[in-house]
């Protein structure tokens, strides 16, 4: 069998990739996507705990379920909040939308 | 182990190199009349027209919004209906008051006119 | 699972559900006549309020082990209803003179209102997240209410884009942890890293990530860079609301997990969390005096009031002072939300369209013009930089106090300057009040002026009572599983 680690080698770095993305891309979409990437990869380690660790309790399986769910609610605000702000300003780079200073 | 991987990595190979060798093959050996029409990309019968990113509607997202809420829905009807048996009752009951509150978001939506195309 | 284990979130279900069933009856309520919806949802949280009472000093477990009800649970869900309360309070008038309101801005308070009750029971990870999540969604909404005005759309967007970045941390180091303990419930996990069991290099990087995501939520420092912009730019209701609930809320997921969870490596967080207090508090202070705004300094202020919470966590980390730290906290959090709702309250009172009237400016001549208000937001003042007769003196000094109980005598006096620090920019506001000239155009609106007249006589009879309700919170402080 493939050991542990690999997947949390690969969820670690999956998780880095969204972590990067969110710190370096403009578009609002995109960080929005780089931020699905981060659960996702929390997604990885849940269920590969679960099989490794403790195959006989569901809880990592069903924790990654509730992660799927959150993610959803999470796209579908994100995605009504930069329609939003598109529709009146016609841009969703996140540097344009500065008239609040960082 | 690694070396169960083998067969499925030589599959792969195979299936590169004969995809690659058809094509070449193809190119080689094919006889080549070009015209006009036989260049343009082929859009299923569809004069193509206009700069191949055109703007969507708004529409769309909402609608894809919407798809999403009420999509991930299934992933808790899942394991439900695997252990709807041992649990009996309590689980269909669980079940209603979930799509109870789903429903309550949908009649939202609906009343508030998100579900229709303008 | 039987009815008892209902029983226990009963309060949370009536919030939750009366949210699903006002979000329907909202439909069907005319525009203009939205403050029946106000009515409608205050209410509900009344009878939530009741219902909590009628059950006040239950203690135990429900949904096998998922659900904790304790004195800390019930001291804070009744925090967060009575903020709740306020926020309504505040928001009634406010959402029709700035021609923002919208019945969902009821049902989306107490949705949150539920979200964090649910985290003050959390007893398992997941539902530390689940919680975290049900408070965070309808926040981000809520700062974004006021569109199409662009700051508060600016607002919401970076408020989600960096709040749901912190979620992700906290989830992955949930994930992290999970890996090291094969387990997410609190009591559980105790339990394995008690036995030796656990894996020490996931469960330290989980912790670090979960302090980190839950750092965000409070707003500390170097995690804080979001708060001004979206306090400043949230619909100035949803920001006060914002900042007593959702940090409230942050801190209880803290202490319940690190402090029921991860007692016994608490040498390897008590150190991070020291430095991150220390930090936040001189930040905070410091970049405090620079602000002309008075929205974005209530957050500057908010950050230091963070840091001033978080000195509890190291305190706590010695078991002598556990109970007493958290007992601190909880008595801290209920005077900081008095005061700063009623901070809060003068500041809406000033505010005209389009964002006028929010400069520090503007507050000239107020003595002169509206004594009464004047004084109460100099008591407010008061109580934020921590001078007795004032709530927020007493709150200070008995966190203060546990901070010394625990040997950090160096954190106390960094506590204790920045607290001087603070006063200047606190006392500029008293200063341009009183001795100022100048002609401040303020609303007298009915539910306005008892929030101020509440929070106010709350602030100066426990400032000079404190007794009868740092005794709730101290036997609050005594977490069930707290050994």
């Amino acid at each position: 069998m493939i050991p542990l680690s690999w997947y949390l080698i690969l969820a670690a770095a999956i998780f880095c990739i969204g972590v990067y993305g969110v710190l370096a891309r403009r578009n609002a979409v995109a960080i929005l996507m780089s931020i699905e990437l981060m659960l996702n990869a929390v997604n990885i380690n849940l269920v590969a705990f679960w099989r490794y660790m403790s195959p006989g309790v569901i809880s990592g399986q069903a924790f990654a379920v509730m992660v799927f769910a959150v993610a959803a609610s999470e796209a579908a605000v994100g995605l009504a909040l930069i329609i939003s702000i598109y529709r009146r300003r016609f841009t969703v780079a996140a540097e344009e939308i500065d008239m609040l200073k960082w | 182990m690694p070396t169960d991987f083998l067969p499925i990595a030589v599959l792969i190979a195979l299936a590169t190199v004969l995809a690659f060798l058809v094509v070449l093959i193809g190119h080689l050996f094919g006889p080549r009349r070009p015209t006009a029409t036989k260049l343009e990309p082929y859009e299923s019968g569809m004069r193509p027209y206009g700069p191949g990113q055109r703007r969507m509607p708004v529409h769309f997202y909402l609608v894809a919004m919407l798809f999403i809420l009420f999509d991930v829905e299934i992933v808790f009807l899942l394991p439900w209906a695997v252990v709807l048996r041992q649990l009996r009752l309590f689980a269909l009951i669980e079940m209603v008051v979930f799509i109870a509150v789903l429903l309550v978001g949908f009649v939202y939506a609906w009343k508030k006119g998100a579900l229709e195309w303008e | 699972m039987n009815a008892g284990d209902f029983s226990t979130i009963l309060p949370l279900l009536l919030v939750t559900g009366w949210a699903c069933v006002l979000l329907l009856v909202d439909l069907f309520i005319p525009r203009g006549r939205k403050a029946i919806t106000a009515a409608l949802s205050a209410l509900g949280l009344l009878t939530a309020i009741a219902l909590l009472l009628s059950q006040f000093g239950l203690e135990r477990e429900a949904f096998k082990g998922m659900i904790v009800v304790d004195g800390f649970a019930s001291f804070l869900q009744m925090v967060f209803l009575l903020s709740g309360l306020f926020g309504i309070a505040l928001a009634y008038d406010y959402v029709r003179r700035q021609n923002i309101e919208r019945g969902e801005y009821y049902t989306l308070l107490l949705f949150t209102v539920a979200g964090m009750m649910l985290m003050a029971q959390a007893g398992d990870l997941i539902v530390v997240f689940l919680a975290l999540e049900m408070l965070s969604l309808p926040l981000y909404v809520l700062t974004g209410i006021a569109r199409p005005r662009p700051d508060s759309e600016e607002a919401a967007m970076k408020y989600f884009l960096l709040g749901a970045f912190a979620s992700g941390f906290v989830i992955y180091g949930v994930a992290l942890i999970y890996g090291a303990t094969a387990s997410t419930r609190l009591s559980e996990i105790v339990a394995v890293v008690q036995a030796g069991q656990a894996i020490g290099g996931l469960l330290l990087a989980g912790m670090a990530f979960i302090l980190v995501g839950l750092g965000f939520k409070v707003a500390a420092v170097p995690f804080h860079m979001w708060t001004p912009d979206v306090y400043q730019g949230a619909p100035t209701s949803v920001t006060a609301f914002m900042s007593v609930g959702a940090k409230a809320a942050g801190f209880a997921a803290l202490l319940r997990v690190f402090l029921v969870a991860f007692p016994d490596v608490a040498p390897a967080w008590a150190v991070v969390a020291m430095w991150v207090s220390a930090f936040t508090m001189a930040w905070g202070n410091v970049a405090a005096i620079a602000q002309t705004n008075i929205k974005r300094m209530l957050a500057y202020s908010s950050i230091a009031h963070a840091g001033y919470i978080l000195m509890a966590l190291p305190a706590a980390a010695d078991p002598a002072v556990a109970s007493d730290a958290v007992g601190a906290v909880l008595f801290y959090l209920l005077a900081y939300a008095f005061t700063n709702f009623g901070a809060w309250a003068v500041v809406l009172a000033l505010e005209k369209k389009d964002g006028q009237g929010l400069a520090i400016e503007d507050y000239a001549g107020l003595g002169a013009r509206r004594p009464a208000l004047a004084l109460a937001m100099a008591l407010f003042m008061l109580s934020l930089t921590g001078v007795p007769p004032t709530v927020g003196f007493v709150a200070k000094f008995y966190l203060f106090r546990t901070v010394l109980q625990a040997d950090l005598v160096w954190l106390a006096l960094v506590g204790v300057v920045t607290s001087l620090i603070s006063a200047y920019y606190y006392m500029r506001v008293v200063v341009v009040m009183y001795m100022r000239q100048g002609e401040p155009e303020v609303r007298s609106e009915g539910w306005l002026n008892a929030t101020v007249l509440l929070a106010g006589l709350a602030t100066f009879i426990f400032g000079l009572l404190p007794a009868p309700l740092m005794g709730l919170a101290a036997r609050a402080g005594l977490l069930t599983f707290l050994r």
